[in-house]
């Protein structure tokens, strides 16, 4: 993967909250504008927005996806970062966005323009924001008890956006807050989109091995940076009737930051 | 149109362009770049011996005065009875020479007819193949043997066990360096042959076994200047 | 002269029910075991290979550059490759389709009175069914490879490219053994079980008429095949009989004999973890006046059989810089967990999903494409960078098409998965998505209706609890934040 090249703090910046996070984990969005806000950054959040185009593209319908995507790329007209809360939508708009505009002629040097400024969040916090997460904490009243996290890196913050290390930056910068390893780390959670719903028991065996490596890694809870993995790997486990508690990165800081024990 | 012609005219019909040749990839830049290459004979030695032995063969390190009498000694511990070499080399003719004068329990089988008028025996009767490795690289542990009427192909092959001797300056550091220095490409054999090790398998549950179909064993004899003597 | 006229190779078997061979594979525990073990073995074998990772990527990028270098060069390099070689004395052979090259093999076998056949390892010649073609017509053909004999003796076929048995456990292997190998006492132990193997097959390589193999790389410029192996077995059925038939596709040329040296070092390091095999064979010509053993003929059949499909299209010609390493299998989730034959392809895994398709139109692969949840880990760890994931999407693209829909390159089987409702589906999708008016409502309907959230939600909802849409979406948070209205 190429070496990014990170830009100075800006005063301002984009979110994008991407769909699932709309509809099923709001509150992960919310985290991760005030975590941004306690930055220093002002964050707007542009109304118009839904989807990166995703779910089109990688089924293989590239126009829906091409006119989804399109829909958004005329949100972000000031030249601020656009933090987007997932591994998996970030690597959409900053690796599949250039590629589905290739042969446009305005929309093609408007997707690289777009990409070249779109980051994942835990990288945009780490590498262009670099917050001290851990003097945040000690300004914190009340220290939380400590905790022992497990960490789902989603395949596309891994493989695409490279942001494992962001990930795990930010959670060792937090005190009481234990990383418990869980066998196969790697391995995909088996979410994939629409390949959980064309090859129900294939997606379901592949679930089924991670939250069985995710409890037997003794952890009190599990954390990742994107929400179609939580989904996914959530409700698996509540079908199986484990005590697995999921919760989005951006939030299990937040929380962290303001001392609750609990969300 | 024969299906020749088809395939042909596809492929040239999907290509942009005729002829693409001059972008070729950087093979040397990169050989260049990225190996450490071993630099002395010594070291190219001491390499491609550990990982011979880490490959599972015997290797024996000797003087070109002694390494004919320290091989006639190990085949006897090794019980070889019927042993098959080509005396069109030096290095054949000096062992048949030492093996003939001990008196020892050592049948000598020279291979100088064709297979097909001993194959049977050769695959039934042959304790042992002896060959003269025409190089070696260091960097995998690996002998190179050029086929020719001195050196068939089934020597190193079908004896379960393949005795090679390589002299040490013709070890080279890697096999880039081999092609090149030896100028392979400008006058290929019938067969080349690069051997790194006895035959094996791991094709039952992962599990790793020698002597899968081709000799079970190898013994190596490095001939250099700073080799044991007797 | 296209590909749609020639006949559906029919040796194959149909993949069509690629999910009831799946479900069954995800329920047979001792599968998924056996899988297991070996998967984390093998990954664990190729990563001890690369210790260093700027190396690692930089050997790949070269991987690349050799591979795109022949493709580029395609046509004018099996020219060259046949010109070299038939000047060394080796008879090259075109076949367009399966049954061609199983004509031209039967052809040659039939022309020296040959009963039978020695194999070494060829994936090639499992593509065409070389044995039941040769077979049928009274000739026979024994594999010699390991794995490939415990698979030929099982009356299966190989459920991995470069480890054809690793299904198998040796308790298996030994009750095989046992049962058809007359006179063999059942035993596990791994040694005593390769040396009945070289036992029950040494003869074989002394009778057989003809020798046959594969080929992991053609070099142009000398006219040379390059072997690659640890057991002997290749060298022996190139070596031993009178008549040696190699056969590979189209692809695996390269132009220079330098070239080869990066990709096969890339080759053992990511198939099997290995810095090189016991045996790379390079062959360039039968025996010579003079050489006392070889081959007194050697053949070559170049066998195309749906890779011009592929190599037609700038995108998925990608697919055939393949090396056949099987990396990407044996790092794949999907493969992990179901094993090669669940596929129903003679190339199962990810670089089967990708390949099968041209060899044997989407109509019979239509599910390969999409039993991928795109992780990435088959192009992380590919020596020669296949953009996999790409490719497999683009697949999903073709199998989507309307069929009646013309385009520049027309995959067999295109349309094979088209279907109105889902086309309808997307159409909604694309409405709700791309218009913030429709989005608003949709969100609205969403977050208001949760309660009316579906219980079964199609395959979600058999490993999973239901989805259900939060009280507020995003969007209200946000829009309350702001003190702004909706």
């Amino acid at each position: 993967m190429e070496k990014r090249i990170y830009p100075a703090p800006p005063q301002q910046v984009y979110l994008f909250g991407t769909c699932l996070i709309d509809l099923f984990v709001p509150e992960a969005g919310m985290d991760a504008l005030r975590l941004l806000e306690q930055a220093g950054v002002a964050v707007d959040f542009p109304m118009g927005q839904s989807c990166c185009g995703q779910p089109a593209y990688t089924s293989g319908n590239e126009a829906s996806a091409r006119t989804v995507a399109a829909a958004q790329m005329a949100l972000f007209q000031e030249d601020w970062p656009i933090v987007v809360p997932s591994g998996s939508c970030a690597g959409m708009m900053r690796h599949h966005w250039p590629k589905l505009f290739a042969a446009d002629p305005v929309l093609g040097p408007r997707a690289k323009v777009l990409a070249e400024r779109t980051f994942e969040l835990t990288e945009f916090l780490v590498e262009v924001l670099k917050v001290d997460f851990a003097a945040l904490h000690a300004q914190s009243t009340v220290a939380p008890p400590p905790i022992k996290v497990a960490l789902h890196t989603s395949c596309s913050a891994r493989r695409e956006m490279g942001t494992r290390s962001h990930g795990l930056a930010l959670l060792r910068a937090l005190p009481g807050v234990e990383l418990v390893e869980q066998k196969n780390e790697a391995e995909c959670c088996g979410f994939g989109g629409v390949f959980s719903l064309k090859h129900p028991d294939i997606s379901g065996a592949m679930v089924a091995d991670k939250t069985a490596a995710i409890e037997a890694s003794g952890c009190d809870q599990l954390v990742s940076a994107d929400a179609g993995c939580l989904c996914n790997i959530g409700h698996a486990a509540e079908h199986q009737g484990r005590a697995l508690k999921v919760e989005h990165l951006a939030s299990f800081v937040a929380r962290r930051l303001r001392g609750e024990a609990q969300s | 149109m024969n299906a020749r012609h088809r395939i042909l005219a596809k492929l040239r019909n999907a290509l942009p362009v005729e002829n693409d040749m001059q972008a070729a990839p950087a093979v040397a830049g990169y050989y260049a770049a990225n190996t450490l290459a071993p630099q002395t004979c010594q070291e190219r030695v001491a390499q491609l011996r550990g990982l011979l032995q880490a490959a599972h063969a015997e290797v024996i390190v000797a003087s070109r005065a002694a390494w004919v009498s320290l091989l006639a000694v190990r085949l006897a511990a090794l019980g070889v009875g019927r042993l098959a070499l080509n005396e069109d080399t030096e290095e054949g003719r000096q062992l048949a020479a030492t093996l003939r004068e001990s008196s020892g329990s050592v049948t000598l089988l020279p291979f100088d007819k064709p297979i097909e008028t001993w194959k049977q025996e050769l695959f039934d009767t042959v304790d042992a193949g002896f060959t003269v490795a025409d190089s070696a690289i260091a960097a995998t542990g690996t002998l190179v043997f050029k086929s020719s009427p001195a050196q068939p192909r089934s020597l190193s092959l079908v004896p379960p066990l393949h005795v090679a001797l390589v002299r040490a300056e013709t070890i080279h550091a890697h096999m880039f360096a081999a092609a090149l220095e030896e100028q392979w490409a400008a006058a290929m054999p019938t067969n080349l042959v690069m051997v790194s090790g006895p035959s094996k398998t791991s094709d039952i549950q992962q599990t790793l076994a020698y002597g899968a179909h081709g000799p079970k064993q190898m013994l190596v004899v490095i001939v250099s200047g700073e080799g044991e003597s007797a | 002269m296209s590909t749609q006229t020639t006949t559906q190779p029919l040796q194959f078997h149909p993949s069509a029910d690629f999910k009831n061979r799946s479900r069954e594979a995800l329920a047979d525990t001792k599968l998924r075991q056996n899988f297991r073990g070996a998967m984390d073995f093998l990954r664990g074998k190729r990563s001890a290979q690369f210790p260093d990772e700027n190396e690692l990527e930089n050997l790949r990028d070269l991987g690349e550059a050799v591979r795109k270098h022949a493709l580029r060069n395609l046509p004018q390099l099996l020219e060259k490759l046949e010109t070299q070689l038939t000047a060394n004395g080796v008879q090259v052979h075109w076949a367009e389709t399966a049954e061609e090259a199983n004509a031209i093999i039967h052809g040659i076998a039939v022309g020296r009175g040959a009963k039978s056949v020695i194999k070494g390892k060829s994936m090639a010649s499992e593509e065409i069914e070389l044995n039941d073609y040769l077979g049928e017509r009274g000739i026979t053909c024994v594999e010699s490879d390991m794995g490939e004999y415990v698979v030929q003796l099982a009356h299966e076929k190989p459920s991995h490219i470069v480890m054809p048995a690793i299904h198998k456990t040796k308790g298996d292997i030994a009750e095989l053994f046992h049962e058809e190998i007359p006179d063999t006492p059942y035993t596990e132990d791994v040694d005593e079980l390769i040396q009945i193997g070289r036992k029950t097959l040494r003869q074989m390589f002394v009778d057989a008429d003809i020798g046959l193999s594969g080929v992991n790389f053609a070099i142009a410029e000398t006219g040379t095949l390059w072997l690659v192996e640890n057991e002997g077995n290749g060298r022996l059925s190139t070596t031993i009989p009178n008549t040696h038939i190699a056969i590979m596709g189209i692809e695996k040329v390269v132009e220079k004999l330098e070239q080869v040296i990066p990709l096969a070092s890339l080759l053992t390091r990511s198939a099997t973890g290995q810095a090189i095999t016991t045996y790379f064979n390079l062959i360039s010509g039968p025996r010579r006046p003079g050489e006392l053993d070889g081959p007194r003929e050697v053949h070559l059949v170049l066998l195309d059989n749906g890779r011009s499909q592929a190599f037609e299209d700038a995108e998925l010609r990608a697919t055939l810089q393949c090396i056949r390493c099987g990396a990407c299998m044996n790092h794949c989730p999907v493969y992990a967990r179901l094993g090669g034959h669940a596929y129903g392809t003679v190339y199962p895994g990810p670089i089967g999903q990708i390949i099968s398709p041209h060899l044997l139109g989407l109509d019979d692969t239509r599910d390969l494409p999409t039993a991928s949840s795109l992780c990435g880990a088959c192009a992380e760890v590919c020596p020669v960078r296949i953009p996999i994931p790409q490719l497999l999407i683009r697949l999903r693209t073709e199998a989507q098409r309307n069929p009646g829909e013309a385009v520049a390159h027309r995959l067999k089987g295109q349309g094979a998965s088209y279907s109105l409702g889902e086309q309808l589906v997307w159409k909604f999708w694309t409405g709700a998505y791309a218009h913030p008016s429709l989005h608003r409502i949709f969100r609205w309907l969403a977050t208001r209706l949760r309660a009316f959230a579906p219980k079964q939600q199609m395959g979600w909802t058999r490993f999973r609890t239901p989805l259900q849409p939060a009280e507020r979406s995003l969007h209200d948070l946000m829009a309350e934040r702001k003190g702004n209205r909706l």
